[in-house]
């Protein structure tokens, strides 16, 4: 019973240990330099279009509302301080260090990430992927590669993006709606607002989810089980294990960078 | 001796997958410019030996010499450089869903040359109409039938004239004209271009047709090998029973399983 139970722990850990070097080496051949750099362009301004602008949508209009709630509550806690005059700072700060970046790549994950791994498992179940081989045109040069870099360049531009509405949803907000002054909004959030700490960590943030997404989403899609049930799960799989990567890799950075 | 006049060697080859073995100790040969049929039940390993003819398997034991480079020892490079002399038409036919048929079979040439895009439309028109879906160029693979799927993904796997070309059932799902003239286009490439196919398929006469040499596999082995003529004289009854398409005989029908009436008989599992 136990030494059965201590059995399936060991062969889990070892199907672990086995998807994460089998991960490691997809990105290892995918990044290894081809001697095709004018051939990997189109193919990642093709992606930048599918994984990218295709999810400008839903950024903007999570930045503009989740921008519109922080405005609100924020006001109705610091109008009791008659603070008021911080709306701006308190919006901005937020959005720059953790909203902007985490929920735009939650968001990400459900909207790019699933669909990427949805689509490298089907190109497998049709055997479109061993074709691409038996053409001595290596898939993870093909595939992978263009995805990757297409997901690294858009979601720190999305979630740019994403914490810039929010900014003007929050204006939207306190200063055209609960009439805090525009002057000072601006004027104290740009007075507080630092560079280095506060949008380059931002953009930190967004870059290694980026990467975490990106990788998670192409190594289950290309791992997958070439069935529909098996597709399914991969998908599954994505969402669900990059929205904790992110959570918890959120943490950890925010301690170092803000500790 | 005989080594660069095969362009495939098989030899002493060994493979199976999860316990079940598929080939044991099998050895074959495909000779360079000729037509080589492999025949067999359904489910016993040829799309499988096709795989392992352009390394996307590795065997257990043996090799598999292709154009007098051992495929199962190259690198990955290596291997690559080595499927450049190969085209396979997949059993599912794998076109890419994204593009219209034209940029399918555009595409191994836009890949592998440096030609213009002048004379790439020349020659995928010439595939295509070899094929008869001249008319089909711009649609995409979902809107084709079954069959014409099967035919523009053997105009792509002829696309660049490579020196080997492996047709997994490259009938499968023809009407009589369609397949009338896939056995021709077949034998004209390789009259005129000299192209190496080798033909898997489940239809006896058309393979007994084209072929120059086939083999019939069954049981893990070569069976049976033999010119078309020589095959038709054979009198071993597994050849027999496969060639007339007899369900009783030595060759199982019926994919390895235990006994029918215990099966039935049986409540618990
Ligand atoms: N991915 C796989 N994993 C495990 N077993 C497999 C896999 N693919 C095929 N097999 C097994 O290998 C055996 C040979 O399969 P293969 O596809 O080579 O048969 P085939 O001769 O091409 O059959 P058919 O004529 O029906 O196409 C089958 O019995 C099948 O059960
Ligand atoms: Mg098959």
């Amino acid at each position: 019973m136990l030494s059965n139970s201590i059995v399936a722990l060991g062969q889990q850990g070892l199907a672990y240990m086995a998807g994460a070097g089998r991960a490691g080496l997809l990105l290892l051949g995918a990044l290894k330099p081809a001697g095709r750099g004018t051939k990997l362009l189109p193919l990642i301004i093709k992606q930048l279009y599918v994984v990218g602008v295709q999810s400008l949508v839903i950024i903007v209009v999570s930045g503009l509302f989740i921008g519109m709630v922080l405005s609100l509550q924020g006001y109705t806690i610091l109008v009791g301080y008659g603070a008021e005059q911080s709306l701006g700072q308190m919006v901005a700060l937020s959005l720059l260090r953790e909203l902007g970046p985490v929920v735009s790549a939650l968001l990400f994950a459900g909207r790019a990430g699933s669909a990427l791994t949805a689509e490298i498992g089907l190109m497998k179940a049709t055997e479109q992927l061993s074709s691409l081989e038996m053409m001595a045109i290596d898939p993870l040069h093909q595939i992978i590669a263009p995805r990757f870099w297409a997901g690294i360049i858009s979601l720190p531009l999305l979630a740019a993006i994403f914490s810039a509405v929010g900014i003007l949803g929050g204006h939207l907000v306190g200063v055209d709606w609960l009439g805090v002054d525009t002057g000072a909004f601006w004027a104290i959030m740009q007075s507080s607002v630092e560079w280095s700490e506060d949008i380059v960590n931002g953009a930190i943030k967004s870059l290694v989810f980026a990467v975490v997404i990106t990788w998670i989403a192409l190594h289950k899609g290309y791992d997958a089980q070439p069935t529909s049930e098996g597709i399914s799960k991969a998908t599954t799989a994505t969402v669900v294990q990059s929205s904790l990567a992110i959570l918890g890799l959120d943490f950890v950075m925010t301690a170092l960078m803000f500790g | 001796m005989s080594q660069s006049n095969n362009i495939i060697e098989i030899s002493n080859m060994s493979f199976s997958r999860n316990d079940r073995v598929i080939y044991d100790d099998i050895s074959l040969q495909v000779p360079r410019g000729k037509i080589t049929a492999i025949m067999g039940p359904s489910g016993i390993g040829k799309t499988t030996l096709l795989r392992l003819m352009g390394g996307q398997l590795k065997p257990e034991t043996g090799a598999v010499v292709f154009d007098n480079q051992d495929i199962t020892k190259l690198s990955r490079k290596e291997l690559y450089i080595a499927r450049r002399k190969m085209g396979m038409l997949f059993q599912s036919g794998a076109l890419f869903t994204e593009m219209t048929v034209f940029d399918n079979i555009a595409f191994p040439i836009r890949e592998h040359t440096e030609l213009p895009e002048s004379i790439i439309r020349k020659i995928v028109l010439m595939k295509l109409e070899a094929v008869g879906l001249r008319g089909a160029a711009q649609l995409f693979p979902t809107e084709l039938s079954g069959g014409m799927a099967r035919r523009a993904a053997l105009a792509r796997s002829i696309a660049l004239d490579p020196e080997l070309i492996m047709f997994d059932e490259p009938f499968a799902g023809q009407d009589p004209i369609s397949m009338g003239v896939i056995v021709r286009l077949i034998r004209d490439l390789n009259d005129a271009l000299d192209i190496t196919s080798v033909v898997v398929s489940h239809d006896v006469e058309e393979v007994l047709s084209i072929a120059d040499y086939v083999y019939i596999i069954a049981n893990k082995k070569v069976i049976a090998q033999g010119t078309p003529a020589q095959l038709r004289q054979e009198k071993s009854q597994q050849v027999v029973q496969f060639m007339e398409g007899n369900p009783d005989g030595p060759v199982p029908f019926h994919f390895p399983a235990q006994d029918y009436q215990e099966e039935l008989l049986n409540n618990v599992k």
